[in-house]
């Protein structure tokens, strides 16, 4: 009998280990999978490799991570919070920033058997023409860029050539899930986390709501299980308030 | 580069003045993407009877207003994070399919704000050199839209032209602007060729001339 249910995120999430890189759901806090990745703290885990939207806008979520020190590289379209930035000037984490898009993409390339992909996005910009910053040193000089993209034209546009991710590890959040790993999204929460969940050779879902199998009808499943290795309960509902204000105008 | 310092001052539109331009513009059936600041302000100036679908990065298509205090739900917001409502017909989807629709051609437009734009429509937005980098979904936005309309104030706040012969701050994307609306003016490109096709009320075409460093076309 098929049953991924785990009643203990602790000894569930115990194979994953420092170093490993680990894609991670969620749009700020909206759907970001808080119980699994507070799990990775207690675990000491350290010197992970996370592909995520965002770096929280406050010391929650991947902003724990960052305050911690469990953060080797960042792969990332929209970091925001001021410290993760301070780790990155000073030597102490690495961004690898791509566009939003893109990264969705990635991620779902990765874990649907595409190597690489061509998009627009991003052509011609110092994301693709191998100018921008991987990561410092503690002096402050460049350690690394970015790679360079191979640039191609189709019908006259240019396109950059990004390939697929495939993480070791995937970490999710789901209004719904069943025993099967069948998963239901609730309004924009849905956002990356079908995505990372495909790119995560090994899966993790955490649910608000544990149900019967069979409740979720085979119409209504965003994400069948067969992308989800392991179900856990959320130890609470969604936070009341989404926690970043924009910062852009 | 003209010196706005002995230029003679001028008025134009407010913010809300251009994104009440803008929405002039709109047309019924339109899916909009909206960036930060000024486009934020144009929901309300859409008339009544001009229907436009807006899109959010996260994955929303037909948002409402933002929610009210008590009504927010962490599981609704807009790309900026804030709490939203959705329109009767609203649609939900994953990130990847969002930016289908955006780098599908499928957003008919999107508007942003600007730190240049230069005078083959080169549009920079993303990124201050020095400051902390961060691009969100501007770079998809503006490879995939069917049109970028870019919201801005005609120059920064040193006086220095926005509109400019080439841009000095890092791209977002390469020719990818097709009209500007300025407090001054409205600019459009054709065929690649910038044109001013509208002052602001109260403001000669020989302001928005002293205030707009790229060369252009008037086509008033």
């Amino acid at each position: 009998m098929i049953d991924k249910f785990r009643s203990d995120p602790a000894a569930a999430l115990a194979v994953i280990p420092s170093g490993a890189t680990v894609a991670v759901g969620g749009f700020g806090s909206s759907g970001r999978p808080d119980t699994l990745i507070d799990t990775l703290c207690e675990l000491d885990r350290r010197d992970l490799h996370v592909v995520v939207n965002n770096v929280g806008g406050d010391f929650t979520g991947i902003g724990r991570l960052l305050a911690e020190g469990r953060l080797r590289r960042v792969t990332s379209s929209f970091p925001v919070l001021p410290d993760f930035y301070d780790e990155y000037f000073a030597g102490r984490v690495e961004l690898e920033l791509i566009p939003q898009g893109t990264l969705a993409e990635r991620l779902r390339a990765g874990g649907a058997g595409i190597p690489a992909f061509y998009t627009p996005s991003g052509a011609g910009t110092m994301l693709a023409d191998g100018t921008f910053p991987l990561g410092y040193r503690t002096d402050g000089s460049i350690a690394a860029n970015m790679p360079e993209r191979e640039h191609r034209d189709f019908g006259g546009r240019e396109h950059v050539l990004e390939y697929g991710i495939i993480a070791d590890f995937a970490l999710v959040k789901a209004h719904k899930g069943d025993r099967r790993g069948n998963l239901r999204f609730r309004l924009s929460a849905r956002n990356f986390n079908p995505l990372a969940a495909m790119a995560g050779r090994h899966t993790f879902a955490e649910v608000e709501h544990l149900v019967a199998t069979g409740e979720l009808e085979p119409d209504d499943i965003h994400l069948p299980g067969v992308f989800v290795d392991e179900v856990l309960l959320a130890s609470e509902l969604s936070p009341k308030q989404p926690t970043i204000a924009r910062l852009r105008s | 580069m003209t010196q706005t310092a002995t230029a003679v001052p001028v008025s134009g539109r407010s913010r809300e003045g251009i994104a009440q331009r803008l929405a002039a513009d709109l047309r019924d059936g339109f899916v909009v993407n909206l960036g930060v600041g000024i486009p934020l302000l144009i929901p309300k100036f859409i008339p009544a009877d001009v229907e436009v679908i807006l899109h959010a990065e996260n994955g929303v298509l037909g948002m409402g207003p933002l929610a009210a205090s008590g009504q927010e739900d962490p599981d609704l917001t807009d790309a900026g994070k804030q709490p939203i409502t959705l329109i009767t017909g609203a649609a939900i989807v994953d990130s990847a399919t969002s930016f289908a629709i955006v780098r599908g051609g499928h957003l008919d437009v999107t508007v942003l704000g600007a730190l240049q734009v230069s005078g083959s429509g080169d549009l920079a937005n993303w990124y201050v050199p020095g400051k902390n980098p961060a691009v969100g979904g501007a770079m998809d936005l503006v490879a995939g839209a069917r049109e970028v309309w870019v919201t801005m104030e005609h120059v920064d706040r040193t006086g220095s032209p926005k509109i400019v012969p080439e841009c000095a701050f890092p791209l977002t994307g390469r020719a990818v602007v097709t009209r500007i609306y300025t407090d001054l003016a409205v600019f459009r490109f054709d065929d690649g060729q910038l044109r001013l096709t509208e002052c602001a009320p109260g403001v000669t075409p020989e302001a928005v001339r002293e205030r707009t460093a790229a060369p252009y076309i008037e086509d008033l």
